[in-house]
């Protein structure tokens, strides 16, 4: 620890830590532009100057380590006049057009040049003027208002992983580009929004939509992927108007992904806004008591063991209870199932589904294996995290079969069943790796759990590692990796065939149900014959398309719901709007159709809703089930890494122009950084 | 100055020759396996007197490549430094001291000299297409100013009429003689030595 002075005032700091931070820690406020926590240090704004005692000029802060014994003033007369005069040379050049600049009111310049900077401008000489330069479909840019804090620079080459970005030229005339202008292809890069303290890369899709103080800001969270980013929402009125990452170190620190920001825009189309009745083959609008009345009716006179129901891939917690309770309570059923893939989950202990070695906890890894998943595309701020420890700690990264750029490098080795058979042997060399390992993390894709041998790759995989001694209270280095937001909760309501077989999906195939309720699923596998489909949902994609009734619901910024995490956390998401038109809070839909049918209602409120759920996940996720492992056979196969299709992978998603425009373009681009 | 223009022509492909190759694989041993980077400014350098005294972008690409390196980071050395073209110049490439030493002595003349003479602006072709001109920093030859750099030589003590002499010569495909226009050897004093005269060697 050392001993500092700052304003007078005593502080120990840890050593590494620098004169910035030190000042941060005596409750001295440093203005600054380039420097930022998550990234190297730059020291280029000089905006963070400070005195120190026995230094004839002022110092970068945040360049400069602390030390035993510092003296640092912040507030002199000195320190003051240092800042204006860097404020002033950072403004001869800045454009000064706040009022048609989106980032104005929310804009780092704009707020320091208001207290740290002085009322006018001495710069009498023209101004400097650079073209705009393309950077893709996310990203807008007006380079004359860029005050070269690298920010951007050094983000796209430490975090996403991408090389692309630059400053080209110097002096008065260095100008940020992507090399020849081409978009960034990366699915972080709309972050550098975010971090570009002025108004130079702004949203393109945001583009004078709305100034920051008309918004309604929501803190929620985020249901593209299963990381459960923590996000904030900014609506006006109805409209999600844009979607901001929230810091949370455990999680997603401070990225969001490209699809978490940009998605918002399919919230607004294609939406279902009124039920909808098939009559004559024909979809017709109809009010709700009649759509209700069509469904009680059908289900009234169908046997309960032809009725299934399936949950969707952003279905939240309360709506998956809901309609759990609605099939054991109402309709006295137990087809009720989450998977729309035959995917093999040993639901005996809550740690065989989850992310064990945790998001944060990947970090400190010091052997990743990869098995059938990508998690640049199923995980985008989890392959962040890997990155950021390959970085740190040059780890060993292991993928079975060539997955494509991961924006690290990785060893490849066979993609066969036979090499995982050859590692539980003790055959093959990864065994060693292993064994030798503090910290493994082996890291199971869905693909994984669809094959014919999954229960064998599962168990006896578990089996090596609780063996070795990988599987403690310390460190649990078994993960599997689940694509969807709503998958984790379900497993943790039971949400699945009995002992998770796959008797339901199987049933469905052989159609052999009469009813189908699509609770948000549009993904589901199967070619419809009689059946007679319930679709429960915000948008009109594929489960609509097949439906004979459509009940409007709402998505994740529309009402209130629980969402688990990969690694298992429980969190909440808020409303932020309100459904539109007709469309209801799903969980309601469900209770009202219940009453429909029996006459009473489910739930008195969502309170009663709430407190029964967390009850039962209280008792289930203490508990061990009673989970029989089937019996299981290897069989030598390939662990092929199903492509997830990034930008269009779940209905909000394919509802979005941005995600479209974004897939088209990432299509058409020709390779380009470090390729080949 | 300016940002650099990209020239919009652009050859194909580019790649070392034999000897560049080997020039440039010796230049890489010069650093620390792994940190081969390094050597980004020396071989841009031999792709620009490889290609006629220019750096196209498949050349900065090769260099990426053979360095292991992002475009990107090419991109950005060749633009920041003035002595890279990143267009074509002419084969005899007049660059004109312009800092104050030489401004003081009449540099602006030989400007408008090259402007008259060769192209009315920076970096263009001449009409015949053989000569072009640019201003540039301080060449370090102060003591003889005004000067220009002819390619790789230096002339020196010039005034207008010195340069359109020169210029003539050139587009009869003569170099003429470099070094002091005045008849001075090196920067020696004119009119003989003023000091150090008891000293033999100086």
């Amino acid at each position: 620890m050392l001993k500092l002075k700052v304003n007078d005032i005593d502080v120990e700091v840890e050593e590494g830590t620098t004169v910035l931070q030190a000042c941060e820690q005596a409750g001295a406020e440093i203005p600054r532009f380039c420097y930022h926590e998550k990234l190297s240090i730059a020291g280029n704004c000089r905006m963070c100057l400070v005195e120190m005692e026995k230094s004839p000029k002022p110092i970068a802060s945040c360049a400069m380590p602390a030390a035993e014994g510092m003296v640092l003033k912040t507030n002199t007369e000195k320190v003051k006049k240092a800042r204006k005069g860097v404020m002033e040379f950072l403004l001869a050049n800045h454009p000064l057009d706040c009022p048609v600049c989106d980032q104005g009111g929310e804009c780092d310049l704009q707020d320091q040049s208001m207290y740290y900077g002085i009322d006018k401008s001495r710069f009498k000489e023209n101004k400097r003027y650079v073209p705009e330069k393309y950077m893709g479909p996310l990203i807008k840019t007006q380079m004359t208002r860029c005050i070269h804090c690298t920010r951007c620079i050094r983000f796209a080459t430490e975090v996403a992983g991408v090389p692309e970005l630059g400053a080209i030229g110097r002096g008065e005339n260095m100008q940020i580009t992507t090399y020849l202008e081409k978009a960034m292809e990366s699915e972080l890069s709309a972050n550098v929004i975010d971090l570009c303290p002025v108004g130079a890369l702004t949203s393109k899709p945001y583009v004078f939509e709305a100034r920051p103080w008309e918004l309604k800001k929501t803190e929620t969270i985020d249901v593209m992927d299963a990381v459960g980013s923590n996000i904030r929402v900014d609506t006006y009125g109805w409209e999600v108007k844009r979607v901001l990452p929230r810091i949370n170190e455990e999680i997603n620190e401070e990225w969001i992904s490209d699809k978490t920001r940009y998605a918002c825009d399919g919230l607004k189309n294609q939406r279902l806004d009124t039920p909808y009745v098939k009559i004559n083959n024909k979809l017709k609008p109809s009010s709700w008591d009649e759509a209700f009345k069509a469904v009680s009716e059908r289900i009234s006179t169908t046997k309960s063991e032809k009725i299934a129901g399936f949950i969707g891939d952003m279905t939240n917690m309360e709506t998956t209870y809901a309609a759990k309770d609605f099939f054991e309570k109402t309709i006295k059923s137990e087809n009720l199932e989450s998977r729309y893939e035959k995917l093999y989950i040993n639901t005996n202990v809550r740690s065989n589904y989850l992310f064990n070695s945790s998001i944060e906890g990947i970090e400190k890894s010091d052997l990743i294996i990869l098995i059938g998943t990508n998690p640049r595309f199923e995980a985008t701020i989890l392959n962040s995290r890997i990155r950021k420890n390959y970085l740190k700690n040059k780890t060993e990264i292991i993928s079975l079969g060539d997955v494509g750029d991961l924006t690290y490098p990785y060893q490849v080795i066979s993609n066969n069943t036979d090499t995982i058979k050859d590692i539980i042997d003790n055959k093959h060399e990864i065994s060693k790796k292993i064994k030798k390992s503090k910290y493994p993390s082996i890291i199971f894709g869905q693909s994984v759990l669809k094959l014919k041998s999954a229960p064998y790759i599962f168990e006896e995989f578990k089996k090596y590692l609780l063996e070795n001694n990988k599987i403690s209270d310390d460190w649990n280095a078994l993960n599997i990796l689940s694509k969807n937001s709503s998958t984790v909760g379900s497993y943790d309501l039971n949400v699945l065939s009995k002992n998770s077989s796959y008797e339901i999906l199987n049933k469905l195939e052989n159609n052999n149900f009469e009813i189908l309720i699509l609770f948000g699923q549009d993904n589901l596998n199967f070619e419809k014959k009689n059946e007679f489909i319930i679709y429960i949902g915000s948008h009109g994609d594929k489960g609509a398309s097949i439906a004979d009734v459509i009940l409007p619901g709402a998505t994740y910024t529309e009402q209130d719901g629980y969402f688990t995490n990969i690694e298992g956390k429980l969190q909440k998401a808020y409303k932020a709007s309100y459904p539109p038109g007709e469309a209801k809070e799903d969980w309601q839909i469900i209770n009202e159709l219940s009453s429909f049918i029996k006459r009473k209602n489910l739930y008195k409120d969502k309170n009663q809703l709430i407190d029964s759920l967390i009850n039962y996940l209280n008792l289930n996720n203490k508990n061990e089930t009673d989970f029989e492992v089937p019996e299981y056979n290897f069989k030598s196969e390939k662990i092929i890494t199903e492509e997830i299709d990034y930008y269009h992978s779940n209905v909000i998603a394919r509802a979005s122009k941005t995600m479209s425009e974004c897939k088209n373009i990432r299509m058409s681009l020709p390779k380009t950084g470090t390729d080949n | 100055m300016a940002i650099k223009k990209i020239s919009k022509t652009q050859p194909e492909n580019f790649e070392f020759n034999k000897k560049n190759k080997e020039t440039a694989d010796s230049i890489i041993k010069n650093y620390p396996s792994g940190k081969q980077q390094s050597a980004v400014m020396a071989l841009l350098y031999l792709a620009q007197k490889q290609n006629d005294n220019w750096i196209p972008l498949s050349a900065m690409k090769y260099i990426a490549k053979y360095l292991d390196m992002p475009y990107i980071k090419v991109y950005e050395v060749a633009t920041f430094y003035s002595m890279y073209n990143l267009t074509p110049v002419g084969k005899y490439f007049f660059q004109v001291c312009t800092t104050t030493p030489c401004m003081l002595r009449g540099a602006y003349n030989l400007v408008d000299v090259c402007k008259r003479k060769i192209s009315e602006e920076e970096n263009r072709l001449s009409k015949d297409g053989k000569t072009s001109w640019l201003e540039v920093e301080c060449l370090g030859a102060c003591v003889n100013a005004p000067m220009l750099q002819l390619n790789e030589d230096y002339y020196e003590d010039l005034d207008s009429k010195k340069l359109e002499q020169i210029i003539d010569k050139i587009s009869n495909d003569e170099v003429p003689q470099p070094g002091s226009y005045r008849g001075r050897l090196s920067s020696e004093p004119e009119n003989t030595r003023k000091t150090l005269i008891g000293n033999k060697n100086a």
